[in-house]
């Protein structure tokens, strides 16, 4: 089944056209890596998926479990479970990542209609959550990203994913910044998360995190859209060859 | 709602201004203007002794001498002093006991959730897991309609009354006191109060007593056309220790309306005396048509050695906030504190900051405020910190972060600082910051709609004022900048 579904989106920022017709359709079950060079609107185009209202849809669809939401507000989309991991995770001063990570949680429960998940059993979820990612329980009560270093921040975005749980999970640079241990941990999370009824989208710029998980399907973009699309060995020739190779291609 | 606005942090739709409704009863007003015969109506209305007519007077003819102070980062029309109604008060007989008190009075507190009743405030102790109730002082236009635990305060030796009851019950302690602070000639609108105040909170906690309960004055103007001139003093004996708030609410209307009120605290040898401000005076509407202007002086002396006076307050109402809860520090080791949050929305102006003025051996002071603007609102803090030449090794402490909300606000910080100790040490920290797009976009993209989101952001940022509220307090100025903040976002 379709997840995510993407038709001929273009996306602009002012009069500058960023992204020129995209097509992606990412079914449950599955791992998506998309590559590109960068300026190529990797990250634009997890943004405008995401409902960032930066960007200009020109035109073109997205539709996630068979539903249009192009034109819902971010929240919207999050309660119906897409999610971003952020490329540069913010700080928000002083908001714990305890009540930051309620409010969230609370928030899709209310949206779906569910009660709201006991303070006792939140603390418990969020706890293991923190360990399976080598965090600290006392991380959860300082600021959100405050005073983290890049890999903490990095980690802080991959644990909202796991207390989300949500069907499509965009992963922006997850990997940057993160050392070989960091890296190890946080791909484990990932994998351990996907599961035959989600799905993740990872953008990178680099192979490495794909040695940790094997994607089923690899696109490149390069100015604005989708110039090829294979399976992980497609990685592997980039890495090698580099993106100048499709330049010229 | 914001749903794909281009602009996410731009543009207001009003707020819900829910202490705004107007209660019907009859009521005792003067007509407008000012003159001796007003003076001495307000006085010989409360049965003042000579001395204190004559104190009123002597008010009122300084006055005639001042201007209005213009250096603020304020901007409004001038108050036609004679335009405004100088006493209001709800008809009939003063209530001798609550018992008494008009059933449409109450039925205005209940509805502003304050519990007049000791039976019904003792009631919601037991469901808030025991909390200590808190004795209330209500002042309602210009007279104080009734005080709540008297007799249990009594039994503990403090004394808690409305300030024409301390004129009668207490006249030495208010001869002495009054004016010690906050002298008449002190500032334009100081004099102004000392010449037609009305009523106000009287607390005194004898030697070494700690006041067994939290005590709070609730201010509420109701009457049209009229201001409020209210006078607290509160005086704390040797290692005596009180904690004192209030609060304040008034009708929605149109035009402006003047608060001008005076505060002395007075701590001696190892008295502390915390004080929690809980501001939230009708701001006017999303176009600045209408609201209070709030126009106070604060003021409190650590006379004694070890002393200790904390200003903490939540200033989310009035069209207008000029005020400055300052602290003369006399006795040697004695501690001032300053913290504050001032939000502004729409059209409001605040300019409001403390003086910590260091007089005696080893004094310390902390200074921690947060201003945040939204809307086309305009805050500024103003802060002195003196260290004079006896202040041996006085420190001082200063943060003052500035938050903005939106393109079209401003943000100002005005810091004096005048130390003539070579060893006085003084820290001033500074930072403004904008509540960005990014984070609201984090939010959002974890489900939290904006308004909860900005809520957020603007609670965290004043965590480290809320932290010196009483608990229950802490929680209500929360809520209360959740709803100062609705419309704050597209």
């Amino acid at each position: 089944m379709n997840l995510l579904e993407i038709s001929d989106l273009a996306a602009s920022v002012g009069s500058q056209p960023i992204l020129r017709g995209i097509d992606l359709n990412v079914c449950a079950g599955e791992v998506h890596a998309i590559m590109g060079p960068n300026g190529s609107g990797k990250s634009t185009l997890a943004n405008v998926i995401a409902g960032r209202e930066d960007y200009q849809i020109d035109r073109g669809r997205i539709a996630l479990e068979g539903q249009e939401i192009t034109t819902l507000s971010p929240e919207e989309r999050a309660h119906r479970g897409l999610f971003l991991a952020f490329q540069y995770p913010i700080e928000i001063p002083g908001v714990s990542n305890m009540e930051f990570l309620k409010a969230a949680v609370d928030s899709h429960a209310r949206a779906s209609g569910d009660a709201e998940i006991t303070a006792v059993d939140f603390m418990q979820m969020a706890r293991s959550a923190a360990e399976q990612l080598g965090l600290n329980p006392e991380f959860l009560k300082r600021g959100v990203n405050e005073g983290f270093s890049g890999g903490e921040k990095k980690r802080n975005e991959i644990l909202q994913m796991l207390m989300l749980k949500p069907k499509v999970s965009i992963l922006d640079e997850t990997d940057s910044g993160l050392d070989i241990d960091a890296l190890r941990i946080v791909a484990n999370g990932i994998s351990e998360f996907t599961n035959p009824t989600n799905a993740v989208v990872l953008v990178t710029h680099y192979q490495r995190l794909l040695d940790h998980i094997e994607p089923d399907f690899v696109h490149v973009i390069a100015n604005g859209s989708i110039v090829r699309s294979g399976d992980h060995s497609l990685a592997l020739e980039l890495e090698e060859k580099g993106y100048s190779w499709l330049e010229n291609d | 709602m914001a749903g794909t606005d281009n602009n996410s942090l731009d543009g207001f739709v009003g707020r819900d201004y829910a202490a705004g409704f107007v209660t019907n009863i009859e009521a005792d007003t003067l007509p407008p203007g000012l003159d001796e015969d007003v003076v001495r109506f307000i006085s010989a209305r409360k049965d003042e002794p000579e001395w204190l007519t004559q104190w009123r007077l002597d008010a009122y003819h300084g006055w005639l001498e001042m201007v209005e102070p213009t250096w603020g980062q304020v901007q409004f029309p001038a108050i036609d002093y004679q335009s405004i109604s100088y006493y209001s008060a709800p008809s009939g007989d003063h209530p001798k006991t609550l018992d008494d008190v008009d059933p449409e009075l109450l039925a205005t507190y209940e509805k502003l959730g304050i519990p007049l009743h000791e039976q019904a405030a003792l009631a919601g102790v037991a469901e808030a897991q025991q909390r200590p109730p808190v004795a209330v002082d209500a002042v309602f236009d210009s007279v104080s309609i009734g005080t709540t635990f008297k007799e249990t305060l009594r039994e503990a030796g403090v004394i808690f009354c409305s300030f024409a009851e301390a004129v009668h019950d207490h006249p030495d302690l208010v001869r002495k006191y009054l004016g010690s602070v906050v002298p008449r000639g002190d500032n334009f609108f100081a004099a102004l109060n000392s010449a037609v105040f009305s009523d106000g909170s009287f607390v005194y906690v004898p030697e070494n007593t700690r006041c067994p309960m939290e005590l709070s004055t609730y201010f509420r103007i109701n009457e049209r056309n009229t201001g409020q001139f209210e006078r607290t003093l509160i005086i704390a004996e040797r290692g005596a220790y009180v904690s004192y708030l209030e609060g304040c609410t008034a009708p929605m209307r149109d035009e402006n309306q003047l608060h001008a009120a005076v505060v002395e605290l007075i701590a001696l040898d190892d008295a502390e005396i915390k004080y929690s401000t809980v501001q939230n005076w009708y701001p006017g509407d999303a176009d600045g048509r209408g609201g209070i202007y709030n126009f106070v002086t604060k003021r409190g002396a650590c006379r004694g050695d070890r002393s200790k006076i904390s200003w903490t307050q939540v200033e989310t109402g009035s069209a207008i906030t000029w005020k400055y809860p300052s602290v003369v520090l006399r006795g040697d080791d004695s501690v001032g504190e300053f913290y504050s949050v001032a939000l502004t929305n729409n059209h409001q102006q605040a300019d409001t900051g403390t003086k910590m003025v260091h007089l005696g051996k080893n004094t310390r002071s902390t200074i921690i405020s947060k201003g945040i603007s939204a809307g086309q609102s305009s805050n500024a803090y103003r802060g002195l910190v003196r260290m004079n030449p006896g202040a041996e090794k006085a420190r001082n402490y200063t943060q003052c972060d500035s938050l903005l909300i939106g393109e079209k606000c401003a943000a100002h910080t005005f810091p004096y600082i005048e130390s003539r100790r070579p060893d006085g040490i003084v820290e001033h920290e500074a930072t403004t910051s904008r509540v960005s797009d990014d984070q609201l976009f984090l939010c959002r993209q974890r489900g939290i709609d904006p308004e909860k989101a900005v809520s957020m952001i603007v609670n965290g940022f004043c965590k480290d004022v809320f932290r010196e509220l009483p608990m229950e307090f802490a929680v209500e100025a929360g809520k209360l900048l959740e709803v100062s903040l609705e419309g704050a976002v597209g």
